[in-house]
């Protein structure tokens, strides 16, 4: 770092940034310098207080304790209106454009230029606007369009044209690429790159690490809201970040709990589902971990969804054999959208935990409490979760410890079968590594576990057998030890047999990459 | 309170859900006792109070297990009405008070199972389902009465309501009697039954529910069936009160339920709610009508402070919301 600083004074520097909310300290002391014309990529899992710095940053969040500078001097915003009047602009995961305005309303909202009785003056706004536009260089972005016409990657220019138009000297981009197609990447790095030749300095925040090495100039991890450790790219190896991002070697996230494979007890035919499932034909055993491969959007989550009976089967048969057959509800879904569905954050761990199975609570028709706590004690305790107590609210918890309880909810009810959307995703490593012990145990416990994930070695890590969905079409499963991460990323981009895409370029290849090294 | 807290954990426990309600309900007693001394906390006064929160308590009690659902039933008025004109033209036709009860409550069910119907089975959101039941129950109210009132004999459903000593068990008309049994039986069930943890979870996160297993479409109509009978059996007594079927009885009665249930902690996005809460928010809402006559305090002061306790009681709960997410 020091050889960056040398010659050229900091644009941004923050120091010993401390933020806690309640009893959870969420940046325990964080430094990060940023230079003029850099981009800066800050690396970290979900949790590890890269969102929580970047509110501090723009004024979302007031720091408990710490330094901030910008350009030399003291930089203390009081809100995000007056961390943009400093220059310093946000361009959150969750687009925070209105659909219903155009381009223009939008870029200029908040701060319109208004002539007599409040009358919008169109004509003054557009110049800056035809500028901002000009340097982005996308064909369909007009001022006078609606946002709501858009394509996702447009609308993220969008904010990116509404940042420049605020004469950003920092602009903040969140994991900008997480839903843009490789094209639109493409697009948005030339910009980045451009924002850089002008002078203009990027904060990063990227999970792909192969993304950062594209675009990014130097890098900061944070761990459990600290700075684990800072670098410039290509000068320190990604197996070395990784380490720093997760504070373990890699060998010790995956333990294996010996298990075995028993009867069949789904069977699934050419299922076909709503949206994008085509074909899946598979045969489920018990004792059993399956996991499921694929791009986003190829219809993995749509055939859960089918299974567990929350879509309609569109053509096809499933069934349920063996000891499943005979179970009252054979299957538990785990969200892969713990906040919007998994879990109601309001009601209590309790609550939740016993929702798909009240009938154990039951004396006569009254629900009891006492029942109710000692269940989710015992989960609670068998788990390792960490609360307060079985009556707290479920939204107080780390995502690791809500995806416990979600998990806990399908034990509780008892379901012969598991399917698991994306079990990890927002979860903590520590968490991570025990979920991966639980999946373990429970298939020793002969229970069949349909996991989905977009992680592959997740998936070579725990899984006895992979297939790749491509396109709404399963692939044929596989034993995991004739799997590799290429072959079944070849298989994700490409399809196998008569559902080969044509070759798919390179780009679209590495973009797959990124998406799984998480 | 911190005393309390380490001493008596467990009513304290019980209390502190509803304690906003009834610190605001104490503050009205206290205030309209200091200016009223004798009048107000009178028995007889106690009584007028207790018999004239009946009707909006019990149509809160079904309001609440619909609000905590994430719903709304803006029919229940019209229902009240609708029930109170079926309920006095069986007693016209000379059956038995029970039949004309029955009557009344079947009424306000079928109403409740259409809503429920609207809102589960067509999708329609609960706010534009029950409005256009209020328009609908209402007209049919009046075509019933043919725009009149009905004039019947009310029999026993007269006297459950009648403050007169003859009628009184422990020293308040039955009727008060009858809503609080209910109001205790339905308070378990919001909190320790299926249908109750179900409501809940469906208010909290409908998507959960779903995922859980949980019938969300039979669980509403369900919900608004109940909300329905409460709608019901609260037209009754207001024909047993009347002792004639009023088709435009009960105006903007709903409004006077939501706004019990809202005081009484009931969050209008769903997952929470306790009916002793709304209950407090009826008695709450009553005692300050009462208190403003008895004190000579003219109509529209009543109005106007009503609309700030509502919109005050929503904002504290919302501080104390924030505060403890913060």
């Amino acid at each position: 770092m020091a050889e960056v600083n040398g010659d050229t004074s900091l644009r941004l520097a923050m120091r010993g940034v401390r933020k806690a909310f309640g009893p959870v300290q969420a940046l325990g002391g964080v430094d990060l310098e940023v230079c003029p014309g850099e981009v800066h990529a800050l690396i970290g899992e979900n949790g590890a207080g890269k969102s929580t710095l970047m509110k501090v940053l723009s004024g979302a969040h007031q720091a408990d304790d710490g330094s901030m500078s910008l350009d030399g001097a003291i930089y203390s915003p009081s809100d995000p209106l007056d961390a943009r009047s400093h220059g310093v602009a946000m361009i959150y995961q969750e687009l925070t454009l209105a659909p219903h305005l155009s381009v223009l309303e939008n870029i200029w909202l908040g701060r319109e230029q208004c002539g007599l009785l409040g009358k919008m003056n169109r004509k003054a706004m557009r110049p800056a606007v035809e500028a901002a536009l000009d340097r982005l260089e996308h064909p369909d972005i007009r001022p006078e369009k609606l946002v709501s016409e858009l394509s996702t990657g447009a609308r993220q220019l969008v904010e990116v044209a509404r940042a420049l138009v605020g004469e950003a000297k920092v602009l903040v981009m969140d994991e900008p690429t997480s839903s843009l197609s490789r094209k639109d990447t493409e697009r948005l790095f030339a910009v980045v790159d451009r924002l850089r030749a002008d002078g203009v300095s990027v904060i990063y925040i990227s999970h792909f690490l192969e993304e950062v090495e594209e675009i990014a100039d130097r890098f900061t991890v944070l761990r459990d809201g600290e700075t684990a450790g800072s670098g410039v790219i290509g000068e320190v190896k990604l197996d070395r970040i990784i380490e720093m991002m997760v504070g373990r070697s890699l060998d010790e996230v995956f333990p294996q709990v010996p298990h075995e494979r028993g009867e069949v007890v789904l069977r699934a035919q050419g299922v076909r589902g709503p949206h994008l499932l085509r074909e899946a034909s598979f045969e489920l055993h018990a004792g059993e971990i399956f996991g499921v491969a694929g791009l986003v959007g190829a219809g993995r989550t749509e055939l859960l969804r089918v299974l567990q009976g929350l879509a309609p089967v569109q053509g096809g048969t499933f069934d349920f054999v063996g000891k499943a057959g005979g179970a009252k509800s054979a299957t538990g879904l785990l969200s892969e959208d713990r906040k919007e569905e998994g879990l109601a954050l309001n009601l209590s761990l309790g609550e939740n935990l016993t929702l798909g199975h009240l009938t154990p609570l039951l004396q006569g028709p009254w629900l009891s409490h006492v029942r109710r706590r000692a269940v989710t004690r015992q989960w609670v305790e068998e788990l390792t979760v960490r609360c307060a107590s079985p009556d707290q609210s479920i939204g107080d918890l780390s995502g690791g410890n809500q995806q416990k309880i979600a998990f806990a909810r399908l034990l509780h009810a008892g379901v012969p079968v598991l399917l698991l959307d994306e079990p990890t995703r927002g979860v903590d490593v520590g968490s991570k590594v025990e979920i991966y012990r639980l999946m373990g145990k429970l298939a020793a416990q002969s229970k069949a576990l349909f996991v989905v994930s977009s992680y592959l070695p997740e998936l070579l890590g725990v899984c006895d057998r992979i297939a790749v969905m491509h396109r709404g079409v399963l692939g044929p499963a596989r034993p995991v030890a004739e799997c590799t991460e290429h072959g079944l990323l070849e298989e994700a981009t490409r399809g196998v047999g008569e559902n080969a895409a044509a070759p798919v370029s390179h780009t679209a290849f590495q973009r797959f990459q990124k998406e799984y090294h998480a | 309170m911190n005393e309390l807290t380490a001493s008596r954990p467990a009513i304290w426990l019980m209390i502190r859900p509803i304690a906003g309600p009834l610190l605001g309900l104490l503050l009205v007693l206290a205030l309209f006792w200091f200016l009223e001394p004798d009048a107000f906390l009178s028995a007889r006064n106690l009584r007028t109070v207790s018999v004239q929160t009946v009707i909006v308590g019990l149509g809160a009690i079904g309001m609440t297990f619909v609000i905590a659902s994430g719903g709304i039933d803006l029919s229940i008025g019209s229902v009240i009405a609708l029930s109170s004109v079926v309920a006095a033209a069986v007693a016209k036709a000379g059956y038995d008070p029970m039949l004309c009860a029955m009557a009344g409550v079947v009424t306000g069910a079928t109403c409740g199972l259409i809503n429920g119907l609207v809102i589960a089975r067509l999708g329609v959101i609960p706010f534009i389902a029950t409005l256009g039941m209020m328009g609908v129950a209402r007209g049919v109210a009046k075509w019933l009465a043919s725009e009149q009132k009905i004039d019947a004999p009310a029999g026993w459903l007269e006297s459950i309501m009648s403050k007169a000593e003859e009628f009184r068990i422990l020293g308040l008309p039955q009727a008060v009697w009858l809503t609080v049994l209910l109001a205790v039986v339905f308070g378990l069930v919001l909190r320790h039954t299926v249908l109750g943890a179900h409501t809940l979870a469906i208010g909290s996160n409908e998507d959960t529910a779903r995922l859980c297993g949980v019938r969300v479409g039979r669980t509403k109509v369900w919900i608004y069936v109940l909300c329905g009978i409460f709608g019901g059996l609260a037209g009754v007594m207001t024909f047993g009160r009347l002792t004639v079927g009023d088709p435009t009885t009960a105006i903007g009665e709903e409004l006077d339920v939501i706004a019990a249930v809202v005081i009484g902690g009931a969050s209008l996005a769903g997952g929470e709610g306790r009916i002793a809460g709304s209950i407090l928010g009826a008695l709450l809402m009553a005692f300050l009508a009462n208190g403003c006559n008895l004190t000579g305090v003219p109509n529209y002061v009543q109005e106007i402070l009503i609309g700030v306790i509502i919109v005050a009681a929503v904002a504290v709960d919302r501080y104390r919301y924030h505060s403890m997410k913060m």
